[in-house]
């Protein structure tokens, strides 16, 4: 530690003397390299202000005592830039911490979400879902139950970053207590709801669209809380329609029945399930419509589900200047054959 | 017989005499001149806490010596409100934010010891040591 000073204090000289005799930019360049060096070193400003003096007092013969004298309070100034330097240094230290627990944190919170293959035959099935922080408010669920039918949901809890994500931790394990007899989407809409009721503050609220697809006879049924609309797509009409059921967002009041409609899809009809992330991007300042949504869809129809979403996140990423506002999820299932 | 210094603090004027008395008994300990501005900034501070949160108290100082080290020690007292939730006053950016100076942390960083005690309604007593290099 010492050595390192001493040979700080004789880097230093070096410089103020060759500086003192020809002013050159090249020395100031120098300097500037030098103080790179002096942070790395954890040199405070003022033992920086210190030095100086020093090296000064050493090459500098005869120096007025005001020069000096002056020093003592330039070095009593610099005490408190030289606390405010440490306290940054410990701040930052502390943000990083902070940070890789939040990293910890979020991959914990993706390995809630589903990640297996489906294999439907007569299925094609994508979804996106991106978090806006590195924790998400968004949850997807999909699942194939004992007798073969395909459930789907997309949940969105009002709010964003770690509040939102714990909550939506308890909608997870709330879905895994439910029992196959109990997928039927406005029962489980139901029972979620009173989970949630119970475990939430009442300024928190979870939007959620439950869906369960039978591939014996292709019919869809879903209930909504509240939830953003999505979309159901006809192939014979080409024609979209909003996907909507009536019901309560969850976790408002206890006691809560939810309309559960059915479609039936035929082959090349797809339904789509979004959090309002997807509906709320900006696009030069200003919502993009539903219809810019069912536009670019109508693109793609051509791609697999998992390519269509893909390709419209990486859009409207973009279109954004890869600055989400809100946690995006937007998911796909079709009926292929 | 090492030197002791108490230095009552009622006033601005306080401050001033206990930054004082503890500058010259740096420069007497043998203290370079960063030193003795961290020891008279650390005074300061503890010192215009005892006049701010407590109205009055005492700054001591005095000569240390131990394992062939010497140093010196500040202990800082007060019979005034305590601190209630010392985590929180040791805190990096939670005084400082207020724009109370350097705070308690920052005193913890130009001494080499600190350490402090306090009791709700009774009084805090604060003590630092630096220890000469």
């Amino acid at each position: 530690m010492e050595d390192m000073k001493v040979s700080m204090y004789q880097l230093y000289k070096d410089m103020l003397t060759s500086y003192l005799e020809d002013k050159s930019e090249h020395a100031l360049y120098h300097a500037q390299q030098f103080s790179k060096q002096m942070m790395e070193q954890d040199m405070s400003p003022e033992e920086t202000v210190s030095m100086h003096l020093s090296v000064f007092q050493d090459i500098a013969d005869d120096l007025p005592e005001e020069v000096t004298d002056s020093f003592d309070l330039l070095l009593e100034v610099m005490i408190g830039y030289g606390l405010a330097y440490r306290e940054h240094q410990s701040l930052r230290d502390r943000q990083q911490e902070l940070e890789s627990e939040l990293n910890v944190a979020a991959h914990m919170q993706r390995t809630l979400l589903p990640n297996k293959k489906i294999e439907i035959d007569a299925l094609d099935f994508g979804v996106v879902s991106v978090p806006a922080g590195k924790m998400s408010g968004d949850y997807y669920h999909y699942d194939i139950d004992d007798r073969g039918n395909f459930a789907v949901a997309v949940a969105d809890v009002i709010g964003k970053g770690v509040p939102a994500a714990m909550s939506m931790s308890m909608i997870k394990y709330a879905m895994d207590t439910l029992t196959d007899k109990q997928m039927q989407p406005s029962v489980v809409l139901e029972s979620l709801n009173r989970v949630v009721e119970r475990n939430i503050d009442d300024d928190m609220f979870i939007t959620m669209m439950y869906g369960v697809y039978h591939p014996d006879d292709h019919y869809f049924y879903f209930s909504s809380a509240g939830h953003e609309p999505g979309f159901f797509y006809t192939a014979k009409d080409d024609t979209f329609v909003s996907l909507e059921a009536k019901g309560l967002v969850l976790g408002v009041s206890p006691k809560v029945r939810y309309e559960e409609q059915k479609l039936k899809l035929d082959p090349g009809d797809f339904v789509v399930f979004l959090s309002d992330g997807v509906t709320e991007s900006r696009v030069n300042g200003e919502f993009i419509e539903r219809e810019q949504i069912v536009d670019m869809i109508r693109e793609r129809l051509h791609m697999d589900s998992q390519e269509i979403v893909n390709e419209i996140y990486e859009q409207l990423e973009k279109a954004q200047e890869f600055q989400l506002r809100d946690d995006f999820t937007l998911m796909i299932l079709r009926r292929k054959v | 017989m090492q030197v002791q210094t108490h230095v009552d603090i009622n006033s601005e004027w306080g401050i001033v005499a206990a930054r004082q008395a503890g500058r010259k008994l740096a420069r007497e300990i043998g203290f370079g001149s960063v030193d003795q501005a961290r020891i008279t900034t650390a005074i300061s501070e503890l010192a215009r806490n005892i006049y701010l949160y407590a109205n009055q108290g005492q700054i001591k100082i005095e000569e240390v010596s131990a394992g062939g080290k010497q140093g010196m020690k500040i202990i800082a007292s007060d019979e005034g409100p305590g601190i209630k939730d010392l985590r929180r006053v040791m805190e990096d950016g939670f005084t400082t934010s207020g724009g109370l100076g350097a705070g308690l942390p920052g005193v913890k960083r130009l001494m080499d010891d600190f350490s402090i005690e306090s009791e709700v309604e009774q009084g805090t007593v604060i003590t630092a040591v630096k220890w000469l290099r």
